[in-house]
């Protein structure tokens, strides 16, 4: 008897279970405006192969969503919906600006039509640079957010 | 007995799975054919044609890159032609050749996305599309190999391109020529014959000859409606007069024919390749031009396949006076109102028939 | 480009009809905004020129005035051609080809959008790009941005 409670039962704190359940299948939302786009479905296809860490559903409906993938230029006309995006997912919710005009604009941070970075819009966990990073880089960057949702806390309110 | 129905209004979009980017289409639907569509630009509306104007020419090579992300050589292409039509500046053979070589690996690229995310759209979902981006990352690889990049490549320089191939490209190259003709069988057989893609595509989203000259259309497009107009043959650039190809048209104009050309001619190019592989000769890959560029005070507008049409005009500064490109794809989804353009149009359809290369049709109109 | 018609003799032809038409460059026509739609049409219409491409239409605004460039190309002869109209900057309207063209619908919005020359005749004059509100016409030079969160 003794034995078998050894072997069937693990004993963790609350914060370490559901940062466990967080971290091992972040779901991102369909939410991609414009080059970055395609290294992130590199990165989802075979090669590289997302699925190795729980993130290759790609969902459709923000509500169904935990991570939003800023790829690609933002312009001011498309800003509403990424932002009403982001409200509508559900708590916890991570973002991750990839690529320099996620971050800053990059090459287009003059213009006049684009926002200069996704952090003027939603708050931003992680960044990857690179024009556009590459899928190794955008894995690592995900790696990065996964020990960032480690080190969460339910007693500690999310902003 | 006929039941009495409302037409139904539906917004598609900016973000939607299957606009790849961001577009928007306000469709009037009657069960699951469409009546009328208005499509919404502007959601990736970047303003690179101010931008053009408030960097040097060469600054602004990257910047068309980012055109039309997924076919970044081809963009190149036009602005950095007329720029050097502007200037004067020669090109040495070899670089029109790695130029021609880059620019069919890009296209095929370019088609292999285009008809994996149709398929994607349509309800084959992933099967297809997973194939075609096996190819395409090969195809990827040798564009790194050159350029070090994996998406925009910023490869053309004024007068040639950034730097000569490495010495295992070709023989990389020639293993992607052997095994690809094998991998576009493999298509053909898992999906010419597909019923989904039939019952979604024959006879679907029909464009007329005459409709599609009259809306501008280009590129498979027009050629999938039977108008032969190819640039690389009507108006041969760089060294497209030196190859042997064809230019595969289509017969009924529907969405299927275009899914056929485009198919036809990812083997058209990988033709085109061999025979610039064969006949490149050795030596420079570019001349050198000054770093800030003052050309004359002149306008030149130039037209290459694929995306867009450039016109600069200079005016002996080295900020060039003005850069327009001119992208296809608004262009034609002006007519999105199917019932006068596209006979018979259904909803799934209206991805693939209306949106050229594929459908970030939003992607920037100037 | 190859040229299977000899764009002289239209010139030549179209200066006979309408008018005020110079032969500008090798493949340039300068015509009025006036006589725009009739040489278009004449263009597109007439059977052996056969220009019933519409290429692009675009616009450059020289601080003095705005030129717009019309590419027509005429797919059964492969030749090219393309028409210059100058026009004025403080009112500043041409009328519209999408009328003969459907594919100048959109590019003639776009035109209205970032320069500000309205389209005579036009079904649907909106801004394009931007957004409905956005002031100003961004290509035209001596066009200034607003801050961005000026406003927000």
């Amino acid at each position: 008897m003794n034995e078998e409670i050894k072997r069937n039962l693990l004993f963790t704190t609350v914060d370490g279970a559901l940062n466990w359940a967080r971290k091992s299948s972040l779901w991102p939302v369909t939410a991609f405006t414009a080059c970055c786009t395609f290294e992130f479905i590199g990165a989802s296809s075979p090669r590289f192969d997302i699925a190795r860490f729980g993130m290759e559903v790609l969902r459709a409906s923000p509500r169904q969503a935990d991570l939003l993938v800023c790829a690609g230029t933002l312009s001011w006309k498309m800003a509403p919906q990424i932002k009403r995006l982001y409200e509508q997912m559900a708590e916890p919710k991570w973002v991750v600006a990839m690529g320099a005009c996620a971050i800053s604009g990059g090459i287009f941070h003059d213009s006049y039509a684009v926002v200069p970075g996704y952090n003027r819009l939603v708050p931003v966990d992680v960044y990857i640079p690179g024009c556009p990073p590459r899928p190794e880089a955008l894995l690592a960057g995900f790696e990065t957010l996964r020990k960032k949702i480690a080190k969460d806390s339910i007693t500690r309110p999310r902003a | 007995m006929t039941l009495a129905t409302e037409p139904f209004i539906l917004n598609i979009g900016p973000l939607h799975p299957s606009t790849h980017g961001v577009f928007r289409m306000r469709v009037v639907l009657d069960g699951e054919i469409i009546q009328d569509v208005e499509p919404v630009f502007g959601y990736l509306h970047r303003g690179v044609e101010k931008l053009f104007e408030q960097r040097t020419y060469k600054q602004n090579i990257p910047l068309s890159d980012r055109l039309d992300y997924v076919s970044a050589i081809n963009n190149n292409w036009p602005y950095v032609m007329a720029v050097e039509q502007l200037a004067n500046i020669s090109v040495p053979q070899r670089a029109e050749y790695l130029r021609v070589i880059m620019a069919e690996l890009q296209r095929i690229a370019s088609h292999l996305l285009a008809v994996g995310s149709v398929m994607n759209d349509m309800g084959i979902f992933f099967t297809a599309f997973m194939y075609m981006f096996r190819e395409r990352e090969k195809i990827v690889d040798l564009l790194e190999m050159v350029t070090g990049q994996r998406l925009l490549y910023n490869y053309m320089r004024f007068g040639g391109v950034s730097q000569d191939i490495p010495t295992e490209f070709l023989p990389a190259l020639d293993r992607f020529l052997k095994v690809m003709p094998g991998y576009l069988d493999e298509y053909d057989t898992m999906l010419a014959g597909n019923e989904i893609l039939l019952s979604r595509t024959k006879g679907i989203g029909v464009l007329k000859a005459e409709t599609a000259i009259n809306n501008s259309a280009s590129g498979p497009l027009l050629r999938g409606s039977g108008v032969n107009w190819d640039l690389r043959k009507s108006a041969p650039y760089s060294v497209y007069d030196k190859f042997e190809f064809d230019v595969p048209l289509g017969t009924a104009g529907d969405c299927y024919d275009r899914y056929i050309i485009r198919m036809a001619e990812m083997r058209q190019s990988l033709r085109i390749i061999k025979q610039a592989v064969e006949q490149m000769p050795a030596g420079k890959e570019k001349t050198p031009t000054p770093l800030r560029l003052r050309p004359p005070s002149k306008v030149r507008l130039l037209r290459v396949r694929l995306p867009p049409a450039c016109t600069v005009k200079s005016r002996t500064r080295s900020l060039p006076v003005m850069v327009t490109f001119v992208i296809p794809t608004p262009r034609i989804v002006t007519s999105l109102e199917m019932t006068t353009v596209f006979d018979n149009t259904k909803v799934a359809q209206s991805e693939s028939s209306a949106t050229p290369p594929f459908s970030t049709a939003a992607r920037n109109i100037g | 480009m190859t040229t299977n018609l000899d764009l002289n003799s239209i010139a030549l032809r179209l200066k006979e009809q309408y008018g005020q038409v110079v032969f500008a460059e090798p493949d340039y026509l300068e015509v009025t905004a006036g006589a725009l739609p009739h040489i278009a049409g004449y263009l597109k219409n007439t059977p052996g020129l056969d220009f019933d491409f519409l290429d692009m239409v675009t616009a450059a605004d020289y601080t003095d005035r705005f030129e717009l460039i019309y590419r027509l190309v005429s797919i059964k002869n492969n030749t090219v051609i393309a028409l210059k109209v100058k026009c004025g900057r403080d009112r500043a309207e041409i009328p519209s080809l999408a009328g003969l063209w459907k594919g100048a619908q959109n590019q003639e919005r776009e035109i209205y959008d970032l320069f500000g020359i309205s389209f005579t005749g036009h079904p649907d004059m909106r801004r394009i790009v931007l957004w409905e509100g956005y002031e100003g016409h961004p290509l035209r030079k001596d066009f200034k941005e607003k801050a961005y969160d000026a406003g927000n």
